[in-house]
């Protein structure tokens, strides 16, 4: 198969992963937007409109990029994972793995439906914040990388998630276990430097804390953290989840007797 | 050429069991080939390895001189599955699992798109294309899987079990669409259960048990080697025993149906005249078994014993 038939099988994947969100758009694109509009009423109206500015920034402004950036981590995360392991569970997952497509572009494909989610629900989720802040951006390569990077580490871990799964159990554990927590732990609501000095170091082992920073440096130019330090983060952590992601796709884990 | 060469092919699972044990088969580019054997002989998994979604533990597979292990994606490229059970999105309109199937395959979009109608027309699936998979009938879902197989026109064809719980009728034609394909020049190996299925279709036949092949030579030598078979008799007037005949060995079913064991050199006719002697009239007569059916278990069974 020569170059041009890769990118019509990775074309075919991704279009085939997009179509499958969005005839269920009811269940992926609209509740993230709802608990969105909800977390702006009671934290950002309610709750924030008591509290101090944060950082310079009223409450509800200072959270709005870790709300986006909550919203694109698990979307991006929940469609492969529901995708992969839906194809391992009715076994069309084989149509893909006796065509002749090397495993990356196998990888690419359920990667690149989770990523248009993450970025389509983030788009939807900053059109509904628009209607409750005045939106800033601060830098926009930053905003867009971080964001885009973000949603492709996630997407690899739901990928790896499904890989494992033994049942529909299993694929909802690592969302609310550990995912959430480290999520609401990861500075959305807060600055890191609020923090005691002992809980504030603890937060630094926590990935998730470096990419809302970063995304909240690309929107409103503050972060607790160093950009380089934070895309280092970033890119580490894909550069490992996609080399297992990829062994484990070559071994057939999980998938081949 | 080889369509397919497999040369010492072993498969040991993680708890010790050994589903294949070194098997050498090799099958005719053209050929309609069989690859029979009783439930856990190995053959899914021969079928498996093949197509990518088993490891195996030793040996080698070549497609059209193509070696599995050197050159996966020109074997895969070679290849079109339809497997046992329904692997297919049921979630997705008929249309999209085969326009999907074309894209993995790199067929143009376009091109997808008229080899889609022309298979989906000619597996009459073509009105239930905006259907969702879920919704169509077992026969239905079987032909989907045939059309999906064939979108990207592979060389060789791998029909495991095709027509598993498919009517009679509908068996007939998916046939008759099989015996096109083939003529058109798509090798075929065809694994089945029903053995008069492998009778019509198919030139060449293997067949494994426990892992092993146990015979591989033409559908017709094999038949040739039948030298009895079991004809079922019907009779006109009630018996209370069976006939005391001096050159059949026979049976009493029920009071009105006898079963005779005819060797090939005997003929009919002298069985009728004998029964005649004895004051029988027979009012209909049928086979008792298929007779690829009576040679398949005499070959596990000795394959057993053995």
């Amino acid at each position: 198969m020569s170059l041009h038939h890769y990118r019509i099988a990775f074309t075919t994947i991704m279009i085939k992963e997009m179509r499958r969100f969005l005839r269920i758009w009811v269940q992926t694109i609209l509740p993230p937007m709802i608990t969105t509009a909800l977390y702006f009423v009671i934290f950002g109206k309610m709750i924030g409109s008591q509290l101090a500015p944060v950082e310079g920034f009223e409450y509800m402004d200072y959270i709005v990029p870790g709300l986006i950036m909550m919203t694109v981590i698990t979307n991006s995360y929940a469609n492969v994972v529901s995708s992969f392991y839906g194809s391992k569970f009715q076994r069309y997952v084989e149509e893909l793995l006796i065509a002749p497509i090397p495993h990356s572009l196998i990888l690419l494909g359920f990667i690149s439906g989770g990523v248009a989610r993450g970025l389509i629900v983030g788009v939807m989720v900053t059109l509904v914040a628009a209607f409750f802040v005045d939106l800033q951006l601060h830098n926009l390569f930053i905003t867009l990388s971080v964001v885009v990077l973000t949603s492709f580490l996630f997407a690899l871990g739901g990928f790896i998630n499904a890989v494992y799964a033994k049942s529909f159990d299993d694929i909802s554990i690592i969302p609310t276990f550990v995912l959430t927590p480290l999520t609401y732990l990861g500075g959305i609501f807060y600055s890191v430097s609020m923090l005691p000095e002992f809980w504030q170091d603890v937060s630094l082992a926590n990935p998730i804390l470096y990419m809302v920073n970063a995304f909240r440096y690309g929107m409103l130019g503050v972060s607790d953290i160093s950009m380089p330090v934070a895309y280092a983060v970033i890119v580490g952590f894909i550069v490992v989840l996609y080399s297992f992601s990829l062994w484990l796709l070559k071994r057939g884990v999980g998938l081949r007797g | 050429m080889h369509a397919l060469e497999l040369r010492g092919l072993r498969k040991a699972y993680n708890n010790g069991f050994e589903a294949v044990k070194g098997i050498e088969l090799s099958v005719e580019e053209g050929d309609f080939f069989a690859l029979l054997g009783p439930n856990g002989a190995g053959k899914s998994t021969i079928i498996g390895i093949i197509t990518s979604l088993v490891n195996k533990t030793a040996g080698s597979v070549k497609v059209f001189g193509a070696d599995l292990d050197h050159e996966p994606m020109k074997v895969k490229r070679y290849l079109g599955l339809v497997p046992q059970e329904f692997n297919f999105n049921m979630f997705e309109p008929v249309e999209e699992v085969v326009l999907n199937q074309a894209g993995y395959y790199g067929v143009a979009p376009a091109e997808a798109q008229e080899r889609a109608e022309e298979s989906l027309k000619k597996l009459g699936l073509w009105e239930k294309r905006r259907t969702m998979a879920r919704a169509l009938s077992g026969g239905m879902k079987r032909r989907l899987m045939i059309a999906r197989a064939l979108v990207h026109d592979p060389r060789l064809l791998i029909l495991d079990e095709p027509t598993a719980g498919v009517d009679i009728e509908l068996r007939r034609s998916m046939w008759q669409y099989l015996r096109e394909v083939n003529r058109r020049g798509t090798t075929i190996i065809l694994t089945t259960h029903y053995l008069e299925e492998a009778e019509q279709l198919c030139r060449n036949v293997a067949i494994i048990d426990h892992g092993h092949i146990i015979e591989n030579t033409s559908i017709k030598a094999l038949i040739n080697r039948l030298d009895r078979e079991t004809l079922i008799l019907d009779l006109q007037r009630p018996l209370q025993r069976p006939p005391a005949l001096k050159h059949y060995a026979c049976t009493l079913s029920d009071e009105q149906t006898l079963e005779v064991e005819v060797h090939r050199e005997q003929g009919i006719n002298a069985l009728f005249d004998e029964l005649k002697q004895h004051g029988i009239e027979v009012s209909g007569m049928r086979n008792k078994a298929n007779r690829l059916e009576e040679l398949f278990l005499d070959l596990v069974e000795s394959g057993v014993n053995k």
